[in-house]
Order: structure tokens, then C-alpha cells, then sequence
């Protein structure tokens, strides 16, 4: 069974085929660049060189989000339009879920999205029994925040996602010692991660249609909230 | 007789997520329209992320309509026709990349348009015998463009709005008037029962020789009006002031279409874009027309708003003409009509 997984949801373009035994390719790019114009050729660059075609591919992956809501919007448009062609099924994947599946560790990880003005897109996993676990859903939180509620019993705690750039130096000053971060090449969304959740999700009968298939953004766009105020 | 081209177009500029099939660029086979104007009015005017958000629900499911509708599969479709701008970078994004993941999978060739070409390409599909050269008048929300259209693919700039386009400029008048969104058929329906002699608002004609526009000016005049007459505590006759100030705008734009047809021997001036449904300017146009021996052409009602069948007209006569993009398309929404 073979898997083609996107994400654009950070200024990471990243697109791989997996199958359920290994990963046959990924190509990344992590550079301030238009994910509108480099994704299809991304794709069309991997897929050619696996010799592969679109019809070839038995289940489409896409990050459902948090992100970039234009970026979530490329990576689904592109998995929807893909599948739509040769009718196959799609599974979505939370970013911050495919962001902690990137680090198998010991313990708890805690991914960070920069969601701009002191937060983050986060949530809270633990790695139990070669398993990933979800502790606190999806969410957008300010970094004191998020940690404030990191539990004082956890013995470490990892950190990954570019919100590591930017809040670093507050992670350290509030959980000293406690915190560790992930390698470079694990700081960041991984195709591979995305496709590799979608086949687990998959194998647990889980389905969904490029019809239905949409990002979850975690807020409501500005001018609804501005709305909701007014009421 | 050469094979049919069947054409798969999108459309996303603005508020509508629309998606068609055409035969040969003229024929349309379906064009199916996914309004959002009611999810857009209580907000009064369209908010960029509620579209964005709206296209990328809907995209896939119009595409199906589409497909089914017209009678064909995936596998029957020779080129793929995306809108690349003018008009809202985050709902540009969700058609064209919809676009390019569509004619990559099928591996057939990809073809940007520039939708204000599409809206005059309405016409080749309203009007099955209509060949270049003419004279065109484009008028919408977002855009009014004075064009001399000398082939299927070269559309020469002549005049262009310096500041409000002429759609804008109902709207706004309609908000002061305390008037629904959108304001340009509401104006049109009071205009009919207005007196458009009432108010002696200014024609906004810029220097003698230029074919470019100006709505800002009178958008105030109205303005100043209605603030006059409220301080005065007088009755505005809200039907007058429709009326007048929609007069003020089809004179000016009818006047500099008139005489850039003209000055280029045109016999035939087209109307495209939303505005062009505006009954006012159609009848003042027609009779400017019937006066210079010029025939006025618009298209029906449901082709001048923003729909991906003369998205999908244009890219036909593109790809008929050699131009074709390629998968890195990039979006542009600030794309000039004298841009490829
Ligand atoms: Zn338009």
C-alpha cells in the first residue's frame, strides 16, 4: 500500500512515499519560498524519480493542521485535487501529532508551532509502549501559558517545531534542566511522519473523502471573532 | 475535422468557487457557480479568509458537479484552465493549486488566466460569431478597464480606474445609503423609479484626451450630500440620489467607451463583468450605440459574474494560441491585463 504525504502547514515544503515497510522517498525544502509554486513540481520530482504515477498511490496524506492557514490550504487543495483524479481515499493529520511523532523518546513531547504575538499552536504527547499518546488536544496557548500548565512531574520534557527559534531561551528559564529539544532534522514537519500516522490511522479503519477533507484551523478567522465580539 | 478540446476550468478569484467544462472554448458543457454572498453579507463585503476558507470546502465537490453535469469523466479532459489572478491571493491559491494537482495527475497541460481576460471571454460563448477586433468596456466590483480587444489572445490597455472601480463605488454609495451588500443591482432597481436628474452630481472626466477613470471624486459628492442634507434636516429621497449618482457613472463610462470605438473604427462594443448586468448602463450604451452605428453585445446575466466558464473560454484560445504554463504557475494578484 502505498502512501503520498504533504505538508505546507510551516514555511517547511515537505512530500514523501512511503509504503508500509519503508519510506521510498521524501524531499523537503525549508526555505522561505511560495509552497503554491514549488509543491506540484516537488511531487512530480519524487514521483518521477520513483517512477511512480498518481494512480499508483492507494491513499493520499495531508496536515489537517494547525499552521499556516494559506499553507494548510496548498498542501489540501493539491492531496484533494490528486485523489479526486484517481479516486482514492485521503486521511488528515494534525501537524503537532505528526511533529511529536518525529522524536520516539522516552517521555513527554511537547511540539510548538509560532502562532505570532507569544503563542503557540501545541499540544502535549507521550511516548508509551512504542505508542504515541495524546495527554492535552491541539490548541493555541501563550507560552507562559503553555508553560505554566507543563506538569512539575514530568522528569523531561521535549521540545520541537520552529517555535523552538523563537521561545527557546523562556522554555529554559522556566523549565531549566527539564527541557531538551530535538535534532535539526527533527525540529521540523516530515512528510514521512504525516504518511507513516496516515497508514497507523489507516490499519484502524479510519477513512475520510477529498470531498469532506478540510483543514482544522484551531481559530476562527479574524473577522468572525471580531463578529462574535460585537454580539 | 480536428478532435474537440474539452476544457476543465476553476475559477476562485473572489467569492464565488466556481468550476466548468467547454468544447471548443464557445460550448459550454456545465458551469457551476457556488455563491458565497450570503456568508459574506454579514459582514458587509467579502472577507478574505471566510472565502479562502469557503473555496477550500467546496472546491472539489463543484469540480464533481461540474464533471457530472457536463457528461464527462476525468480521463476526457485535454487542458486544465485555473484563474491566476487578479484577486485574492488565499482564494486564487486554493483553485490553482487544485489545478495543478488536477493536470499533473492527468498529465495534460496547465493554462493560467488572467480572469478579466475571462470576463470578456464571456462573450465568445454568448455570442457564438463574435471575433476580435472590438471595443470593450470591463466593469465589476473590483475592476473597470477601457480595452481594445485586437485578437483572441491581445487585449490593449486603454483606460483603467485610478481609484475606485465602478462596482466599488455603488457599493459604497450604497452603504451611506443604508442599502444592503451588495449595492450595484439595489441601485440599479432604484435607479428605475429614481429621477436621475434630481441631483447634478459631477461626471468625473479626468483630462480631455484620457480614457482613464475616476469614481473616488463622486463617491464623496454623494457623500457630502447626503451630510448636507441631513445638517439641513432635510428629506433625502433615497431613490433620487440612487438614480443620480448611477446616471453620473453610465455617462462616463459609456461617453469614453463611445469614443474609443470610434477613434479605432470598432463596430462592435462587448460589456463583461458584473457590472455589465446593470440595466442602466446596458440601455444608456445601447442607445449611445444605435446613435453611432455601433452594436452594443453583453453577456446574459449568469456570464458576467465570476464563473469558470470564461475562465475556461480564455484558456482554451491560450492553448489554441501556444500558451501554455507550466506546473510552477505562480499566482498574481495584482496581475495587469498587458501581463501574460
Ligand atoms: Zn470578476
Amino acid at each position: 500500500m502505498k502512501v503520498l504525504a504533504i505538508d505546507t502547514s510551516s514555511v517547511v515544503a515537505t512530500c514523501a512515499v512511503l509504503d508500509e515497510e519503508k519510506l521510498l522517498g521524501e524531499y523537503t525544502l525549508n526555505q522561505d519560498m511560495t509552497h503554491s509554486e514549488r509543491l506540484i513540481p516537488m511531487v512530480k520530482t519524487l514521483m518521477d524519480s520513483l517512477k511512480l504515477k498518481p494512480e499508483n498511490i492507494d491513499l493520499f496524506a495531508g496536515s489537517v493542521g494547525p499552521g499556516s492557514f494559506t499553507g494548510l490550504r496548498i498542501g489540501l487543495a493539491t492531496i484533494k485535487g490528486l485523489a479526486h483524479v484517481v479516486d482514492k481515499s485521503v486521511i488528515g493529520i494534525s501537524t503537532l501529532e505528526a511533529l511529536a511523532f518525529n522524536v520516539p523518546f522516552d517521555g513527554v513531547v511537547i511540539p510548538i508551532m509560532d502562532a505570532r504575538r507569544d503563542r503557540v499552536y501545541t499540544g502535549i504527547y507521550r511516548w508509551e509502549n512504542g505508542k504515541l499518546i495524546n495527554i492535552m488536544k491541539p490548541t493555541i496557548l501563550n507560552i507562559d501559558e503553555l508553560l505554566d500548565i507543563v506538569d512539575p512531574n514530568y522528569e523531561k520534557v521535549l521540545f520541537n517545531g520552529d517555535g523552538t527559534f523563537v521561545f527557546k531561551d523562556r522554555i529554559d528559564e522556566k523549565l531549566k534542566e527539564k527541557a531538551l529539544y530535538a535534532p535539526i532534522s527533527l525540529n521540523m514537519a516530515k512528510a514521512s511522519s504525516i504518511g507513516e500516522l496516515a497508514l497507523l490511522k489507516w490499519e484502524e479503519g479510519s477513512e475520510e473523502n477529498y470531498f469532506k477533507l478540510s483543514p482544522d484551523y484551531l481559530r476562527e478567522s479574524q473577522a468572525q471573532r471580531q463578529l462574535n465580539e460585537k454580539r | 475535422m480536428e478532435k474537440d478540446i474539452i476544457t476543465l476550468a476553476i475559477e476562485t478569484s473572489c467569492d464565488e468557487t466556481s468550476c466548468a467544462v467547454l468544447k471548443n472554448g464557445r460550448e459550454v458543457l456545465s458551469n457551476i457557480i457556488s455563491s458565497q454572498i450570503e456568508i459574506h453579507r454579514k459582514f458587509g463585503g467579502v472577507v478574505p479568509e471566510v472565502a479562502s476558507r469557503k473555496h477550500i470546502e467546496n472546491i472539489n465537490i463543484i469540480i464533481d458537479r461540474a464533471l457530472k453535469e457536463a457528461g464527462v469523466d476525468f480521463k476526457d479532459i485535454d487542458i486544465v484552465g485555473v484563474t491566476r489572478g487578479p484577486g485574492l491571493v488565499g482564494a486564487l491559491l486554493v483553485g490553482i493549486s487544485s489545478a495543478k494537482a488536477i493536470a499533473y495527475a492527468l498529465d495534460k497541460p496547465l493554462i493560467g488566466v488572467n480572469h478579466i481576460k475571462g470576463h470578456i471571454c464571456a462573450n465568445y460563448i454568448e455570442h457564438k460569431t463574435l471575433e476580435p477586433p472590438f471595443t470593450c468596456l470591463v466593469v465589476s466590483g473590483g475592476h473597470t478597464y477601457l480595452v481594445q480587444a485586437n485578437s483572441y489572445t491581445d487585449y490593449e490597455l486603454i483606460g483603467r480606474t485610478r481609484d475606485d472601480a465602478a462596482g466599488e463605488a455603488f457599493d459604497k454609495v450604497a452603504r451611506s445609503l443604508g442599502l444592503p451588500y451588495p449595492g450595484g443591482p439595489v441601485i440599479d432597481k432604484l435607479s428605475k423609479v429614481g429621477n436621475p436628474r434630481a441631483i447634478d452630481f459631477p461626471r468625473p472626466c479626468l483630462e480631455e484626451n484620457s480614457y482613464d477613470f475616476s469614481f473616488s471624486g463622486l463617491k464623496t459628492a454623494v457623500l457630502n450630500y447626503l451630510n448636507q442634507m441631513k445638517q439641513k434636516g432635510e428629506e433625502i429621497v433615497v431613490e433620487d440620489v440612487a438614480a443620480s449618482f448611477q446616471q453620473a457613472v453610465i455617462e462616463v463610462l459609456v461617453e469614453k467607451t463611445i469614443r474609443l470605438a470610434k477613434e479605432r473604427n470598432s463596430k462592435i462594443i462587448v460589456l463583461a463583468g458584473g457590472v455589465a448586468a446593470n440595466e442602466g448602463l446596458r440601455n444608456l450604451l445601447e442607445i449611445r450605440g444605435s446613435e453611432e452605428d455601433i452594436e452594443i453585445k453583453y453577456p446574459s446575466t449568469t456570464l458576467c459574474t465570476d464563473n469558470a466558464a470564461m475562465i475556461g473560454s480564455c484558456a482554451y484560445f491560450n492553448y489554441i494560441s501556444g500558451q501554455n504554463s507550466d506546473l510552477g504557475l505562480t499566482v498574481e494578484p495584482n496581475l495587469e491585463l498587458d501581463q501574460k
